[in-house]
């Protein structure tokens, strides 16, 4: 979905300088008409200003990992990922109380409050790719499944393969000894799956939850570990209809609005 | 020692020095470079600073060189140099006896490398930059220490101790693990023992006119410690964080006499602001509290990036902070043994997570939080410190009660983990609302 040629003069953007990938939101009068998802690669400044130049748009706002490298290239707001996601969420989803984003580099739950933040609090795993979006590609690679089929093939898995490492250099050998010997693929990936919902689990219960349990990020579209998640919270995990842009959106109604930088 | 003095004069004149003390000149550069660098950036960058804060600027920059030689002086007339580890250790005793203690605490990543060639990789890097800065023949004070002071608190320390006690003069305090009617006995013998072990160091006896002097001192000294934390409570502080850390780390290294005397000069400035309304930050600047383990010199990436995002630290829970200076010592005592007591007491009163329950420290985190009216408070962890990480806990949830928002940090010396810090400090601040 590409609108090049909106030049409404209300229309503000939303960046997100993910580690993996790149998203870009279109926000005009209050609704997203159009947004952009690409690999975010060593040039991603550049990729985003050279779609900005041919666009007219009132304010933007950055948000992600290369929130204040796009700051210093290009006159933009800055807003945390924490704070853009919350927002996105309120306005995808106004019944929620708790959004999971689970990105390229870390995985994030963030309790919604009535308070006059964006948020209430959240919780960040530490410093480690493990249960994260980067653990996932490397062991879909691994497994030689694609990263989209990756989940779906884990809801196939017949039986549940616990991995005694989280860590995603001893996880990739003990996969590899797992497939010698000759363990199936599909319950191995649904073994992968489970143990990053462990991962996440404990961050999310650590919350009391007023409403929906969201799921936001890249990583929503994997039925599995949504599936998994909801398991093991007991409740059911909504995913939007574009989880990837759900921060992206936030930062673009941060540029809307007042949320200073 | 003069007031601020230009680097290069200082490391020039410091070379030579380090250099008569056997230590490794060009690793102390290297290590103690960073340092000043991180200092020239994070605290001389400041903007409108007090004019008086050039004096503890001073004590950093000397804290080895004029510092050292002042020391080495005093040692050849007679007096013993007293490092310590930790706020337990009753500094009131020390000088009574004329001897002087210097707090050895480590704040530097970069000596790590050294302590981890004896210790586990995985304890908190307090103790490895310390013991690292021993181990690597970079600490000044190391050469001319007349005795080390450790104390039993947290499990990192005691084993340190057992592991160091090889290499030179190492006294350990016990301290203990409750606060009932035996521990206070026990604590009291401890200090009691203290007291003859540095009788005997320094070939004197502890006189009850001297003792009550340096309790006097230190009294004085925690009352103008307190009183420049007060300004900390006004609704435009005339003074940053970062400078109270400066002030805070002068405390630990500087002869009590002339930091006292310069801090009660300091103060008065302060109020003077104060009456003419001149601030660090803006009134809209969100008030945080960091509350947990020590910020030692060199390791003060917390402060800096609070104060970068816009915010102000106008409270430090911590022994670098609220626990050095609360609390005084009786003075009314008399006879050694009531003011031993009397000191003990005070000393007991310090609420380090090593003690359980601890739950005087969650009041004294929440009245803090009161007088200072802060937006938020930061738990700061040094990774692999389990008391003040499990505590954390039970703090994030008085904290919930009493509608203060929270967030906890676990970091280390590396400046590795900037960029995830920030961005929990940043999104920290945004969600404490307009
Ligand atoms: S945190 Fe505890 S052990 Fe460490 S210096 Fe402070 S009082 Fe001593
Ligand atoms: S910070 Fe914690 S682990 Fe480190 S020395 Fe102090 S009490 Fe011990």
């Amino acid at each position: 979905m590409r609108t090049d040629d909106v030049t409404a003069p209300d229309l503000f953007l939303g960046l997100d300088l993910g580690s993996r990938t790149t998203k870009i939101v279109e926000l005009a009068a209050g609704a997203v008409v159009g947004f952009e998802v690409f690999d975010t690669t060593h040039d991603s400044i550049e990729q985003v200003r050279a779609r900005l130049d041919r666009r007219d748009y009132v304010r933007a706002a950055a948000t992600g990992y290369g929130r204040f490298l796009m700051n210093a290239h290009l006159d933009c707001r800055v807003v945390t990922e924490i704070t853009a996601c919350a927002i996105g969420t309120r306005f995808v989803r106004p019944q929620a109380g708790l959004v999971i984003d689970i990105g390229g580099q870390d995985s994030k739950v963030i309790l919604l409050g009535n308070g006059s933040g964006a948020f209430a609090d959240f919780e960040m795993n530490d410093r480690c790719a493990a249960g994260t979006g980067r653990f996932l590609e490397v062991m879909a690679r691994l497994l030689g499944f694609g990263i989209e089929e990756f989940g779906r093939a884990a809801c196939e898995g017949g039986e549940m393969i616990t991995l005694s490492s989280m860590c995603t250099v001893f996880a990739e050998s003990e996969v590899i000894s797992l497939l010698a010997a000759g363990r199936d693929r599909a319950s191995i990936a649904l073994g992968l799956h489970g143990s990053i919902a462990d991962r996440v689990y404990p961050l999310a219960a650590r919350f009391d939850v007023n409403g929906e349990v969201l799921m936001a990020g890249g990583v929503a579209l994997n039925p599995c570990l949504v599936d998994l998640l909801s398991k093991r919270l007991g409740r059911p995990v909504v995913v939007p209809e574009h989880p990837q842009i759900v921060t992206a959106i936030g930062a673009a109604l941060a540029a809307n609005e007042g949320v200073k930088p | 020692m003069a007031a601020r003095i230009r680097r290069e004069e200082c490391m020039a004149r410091s070379d030579e020095l380090l250099k008569d003390l056997g230590l490794d000149v060009d690793l102390h550069r290297r290590i103690f470079d960073a340092v000043d660098r991180n200092f020239r950036e994070t605290v001389l960058a400041q903007k409108i600073r007090p004019a008086r804060m050039a004096y503890f600027d001073g004590v950093i920059h000397e804290a080895h060189g004029g510092r050292v030689r002042e020391i080495i002086e005093r040692r050849a007339a007679g007096d013993k140099l007293i490092g310590t580890f930790c706020i337990y250790v009753p500094e009131e005793i020390v000088l009574a006896l004329g001897a002087i203690p210097v707090a050895l605490c480590g704040g530097t990543s970069l000596s790590i490398p050294y302590a981890e060639k004896l210790l586990p990789r995985d304890i908190c890097p307090l103790v490895k930059s310390t013991v690292g800065l021993a181990l690597s023949n970079t600490c000044p004070y190391s050469p001319i220490e007349d005795l080390a002071v450790g104390e039993t608190t947290c499990d990192a320390k005691k084993k340190t101790w057992d592991l160091l006690a090889k290499n030179g003069d190492l006294y350990v305090i016990e301290l203990p693990q409750k606060k009932g009617a035996r521990d206070r006995d026990l604590w009291f013998e401890e200090v009691c023992q203290f007291k003859t072990r540095l009788e005997r160091l320094t070939g004197r006896t502890l006189d009850p006119e001297r003792l009550a002097g340096a309790v006097r001192l230190m009294n004085r000294k925690r009352r103008a410690l307190a009183r420049l934390n007060d300004f900390r409570k006004e609704a435009n502080p005339p003074l940053s964080g970062l400078d109270a850390l400066v002030v805070m780390q002068g405390a630990l290294l500087d002869d009590a006499i002339r930091f006292t005397e310069r801090l009660e000069a300091l103060n008065d400035e302060l109020e003077d602001r104060v009456r003419r309304g001149i601030g660090v930050a803006s009134e809209r600047a969100k008030r945080i509290m960091i509350s947990g383990c020590p910020s030692v010199l060199g390791n003060w990436k917390l402060h800096a990036l609070v104060e970068s995002a816009g915010a102000i630290v106008v409270c430090d829970e911590t022994c670098t902070g609220s626990r050095y200076y609360e609390n005084l010592v009786e003075e009314d005592r008399s006879g050694l043994e009531a003011q031993i007591a009397a000191i003990a007491d005070r000393y007991l009163k310090i609420e380090c997570s090593c003690f359980s329950p601890n739950a005087e420290r969650i009041d004294s985190i929440l009245r803090l939080a009161r007088e200072h009216r802060v937006h938020g408070v930061v738990q700061y962890v040094l990774q692999y410190c389990h008391t003040y990480n499990v505590e954390a806990v039970a703090v994030a949830a008085a904290l919930k009660d009493a509608g203060v928002p929270s967030l906890k940090v676990v970091t280390d010396y590396a400046e590795s983990d900037t960029g995830q810090l920030r961005l929990r400090v940043d999104a920290f601040l945004e969600g404490l609302g307009r």
